[in-house]
């Protein structure tokens, strides 16, 4: 509701004197600012070494400035279209590609799932739900490399081994367990007076769905959208065992960067390789960011 | 013609039973209202002829038609939610088309019901804002317009006045009853405000425990109620219930507090039928029955000696928290005639207005 605020929670003006708010204040920024420093370093060091040429980076070593006259973009352009992985020189477009064809997807359909499972389990409760949803969530602890040799075997009778089509699938089934977590969950606090109020008026189950549900959804679908297209972007075990040569994500290909024979390591090519692969992800928090915290912390309505 | 009956209605959840053998009917164009204490199963039983939960065994019926099985859409009733359940994401127009909506009725019948029912609820400004909006008296007219657009055989409301500040529940409880007037719908009112209950309904269902204590008008209710619970839970303050013997008294019947000073109250001939000399009763006055003995209005032969622990003036009157022989007494009075704490004085009781009840079985004897 549209109410003034009248009153604050915690206010820093009344932690006494002027020296020592100063004082407070200069140790909360020296300690985050040092932590943040830390964390963003790496960053940092790569993106450098994406402008600076090889002989350069071999002479001076990982971590220098990029000189003025030497400092170049054509190693990104390398890295995307023209560098030789594996016998064919295409960069990592081709990758790329794969990791849309695989991320895309397989988000949209687990997070599709959730909703409907979370629907269910929230709503329309039936007997032993709750067996059911703890035994859907066991997903969200079971450690990946046991679900590999299972997979295989699934992969290999569906016709899907190393095959894009085959990740999406695999993926879409182990996002279930985390998007049917946090949509029940989410749902819960949709007071119940709203679905039987929608029964009276007549609504059928796809309907409040549709209706009432999904309009209510917006926080919790950017959260499962989040964690899903970033955890299977950056997945790169199933992605490393299931398929091989062209059929691989971005993140298992660039593995291969390092083991592709010409003995020498193209450092400057790799480190855009390796920021081009972190962009999406990136790209993706920096829209939803904002509503991914509000979304896991806050009830659905008020 | 009767709009709702129900027949034998039980209701458990597995071993426990919360709604034991519940007969009701109601007329059409009847306001019956369910009142009882938190948990007596009043909630369950509206959930019920909403068809929100099912029926363990017995039978509901809407206008003769059995609708035990029906789906809530099925049974053409509208209902108002103690939360009062508005779509949040949705305005008030679209609040009110959604059931129509759902029935498939066409757009320029559904802009014309919203247009009427928003003009007799004046709601008309409010249409397109959201309920986040709205203050907490209008979401409460939004939710009534949300059933009225429907135009039921029946309307169910559930404590739709609780979340309302005091001032704002009384002026929604008269636009209620003028509201059923114009309309005329059979409404079921579920409230544990016994006040709600008295001022709104035609006839009273008193529930307690899981069952219907009596089901009566609510001046049968509150002059002759049926029981001891019934008795104590309507009416503010609480009648008051004295532990008293039954004595001969010249050529009828009195009655002697237990515990006190031997004096006796002379009982009407048509309270001591059913009683006998010796038997042990309990004793129920209402509070504004008693009054102090100058003032003249009761019987001044039935006086009872009582000492005034304190005083609670509410302004239109003044009650007296008073004790006679170790027994509560609350009485009240005019504040004019309010004697001081810590005084003892003498109440005289209206006779022809109590209540006697047979201790073991608290059932009414008179």
């Amino acid at each position: 509701m549209a109410e003034a605020a009248t009153h604050q929670e915690f206010d820093p003006l009344a932690t006494g004197g002027t020296r020592r708010r100063i004082t407070s204040k200069g140790i909360v920024y020296g300690a985050l600012g040092l932590f943040a420093l830390i964390y963003l370093a790496p960053l940092m060091i790569i993106l450098l070494n994406t402008l600076r040429p090889l002989d350069d980076i071999v002479r001076t070593g990982f971590i220098a400035l990029p000189e003025a006259e030497t400092m170049s973009l054509k190693y990104w352009a390398e890295a995307w279209g023209t560098f030789c992985i594996g016998g064919t020189c295409e960069g990592v477009s081709r990758f790329y590609k794969n990791s849309l064809m695989m991320t895309i997807p397989a988000t949209v359909l687990s997070t599709m799932f959730g909703l409907l499972n979370g629907y269910i389990l929230s709503k329309w409760r039936f007997r032993y739900d709750g067996v059911i949803f703890g035994l859907i969530t066991l997903g969200v602890f079971m450690p990946q490399q046991m679900t590999l040799l299972p997979w295989a075997f699934v992969l290999g009778k569906l016709g899907l081994s190393n095959s894009i089509a085959g990740l999406v699938f695999v993926h879409t089934i182990q996002g279930i367990s985390f998007t049917t977590l946090f949509c029940r969950n989410y749902f819960v606090s949709i007071p119940d007076d709203l679905i039987k109020a929608a029964r009276i008026d007549g609504a059928g189950f796809w309907r409040i769905f549709r209706r009432i549900i999904l309009p209510l959804s917006p926080p919790i679908v950017i959260v499962t959208v989040i964690w899903q297209f970033t955890g299977i972007w950056n997945e790169f075990l199933f992605g490393t065992v299931f398929t091989s040569g062209a059929n691989q994500p971005i993140t298992s290909a660039i593995v291969a960067f390092s083991g592709s024979g010409t003995g020498e390591r193209h450092y400057n090519v790799e480190a855009a390789a390796v920021i081009m692969a972190a962009i999406p992800p990136l790209i993706i928090y920096v829209l939803g960011g904002k509503y991914f915290v509000r979304g896991l912390t806050q009830g659905a309505v008020k | 013609m009767s709009s709702l009956t129900i027949k034998d209605l039980r209701k458990s959840y597995g071993p426990v039973e919360v709604l034991t053998d519940i007969n009701l009917e109601a007329e059409s164009g009847e306001f019956i209202a369910l009142v009882g204490p938190s948990g007596c199963g009043k909630s369950t039983l509206l959930s019920i002829i909403a068809g929100l939960e099912s029926v363990t065994s017995g039978e509901v019926r809407i206008e003769e038609r059995v609708v035990n099985n029906d789906a809530p859409k099925d049974r053409d009733i509208a209902m108002v939610f103690q939360s009062y359940a508005l779509y949040p994401t949705m305005t008030v127009r679209e609040n009110m088309t959604f059931g129509m909506e759902c029935r498939n009725v066409p757009k320029p019948e559904q802009k014309e019901t919203v247009e009427r029912v928003a003009d007799l609820l004046q709601i008309g400004p409010l249409l397109d804002r959201k309920p986040s909006q709205l203050s907490g008296g209008q979401r409460q007219r939004v939710a009534m317009g949300r059933a009225l657009v429907r135009d039921p055989k029946l309307f169910l409301f559930d404590e739709p006045l609780s979340n309302l500040d005091a001032k704002l529940r009384i002026e929604m409880r008269s636009e209620i009853k003028k509201l059923h007037q114009r309309v005329g719908k059979t409404t079921v009112y579920v409230t544990h405000d016994q006040v709600e209950a008295m001022t709104l309904a035609s006839r009273i269902a008193v529930m307690f425990k899981g069952v219907l204590q009596q089901y009566d008008t609510p001046k049968e209710i509150y002059e002759r109620p049926r029981n001891k619970f019934v008795a104590g839970f309507m009416g503010s303050p609480t009648m008051n219930f004295l532990d008293a013997k039954v004595v001969a008294d010249g050529d009828g019947l009195g009655l002697t507090i237990d515990g006190g000073d031997g004096g006796v109250l002379p009982l009407p001939t048509e309270k001591a039928a059913g009683v006998k000399p010796g038997q042990a009763v309990i004793f129920g006055v209402r509070p504004e029955h008693f009054n102090p003995v100058h003032a003249h209005r009761g019987d001044p032969t039935a006086r009872l000696k009582v000492l005034v622990d304190m005083v609670e003036p509410t302004g239109s009157e003044t009650i007296l928290m008073s004790s006679v022989a170790g027994q509560s007494v609350v009485a009240s009075v005019e504040p004019d005639d309010a004697p001081r704490e810590g005084e003892a004085v003498e109440l005289a009781i209206n006779m022809a207005k109590i209540c006697l009840f047979d201790p073991a079985t608290e059932l009414r004897i008179s």
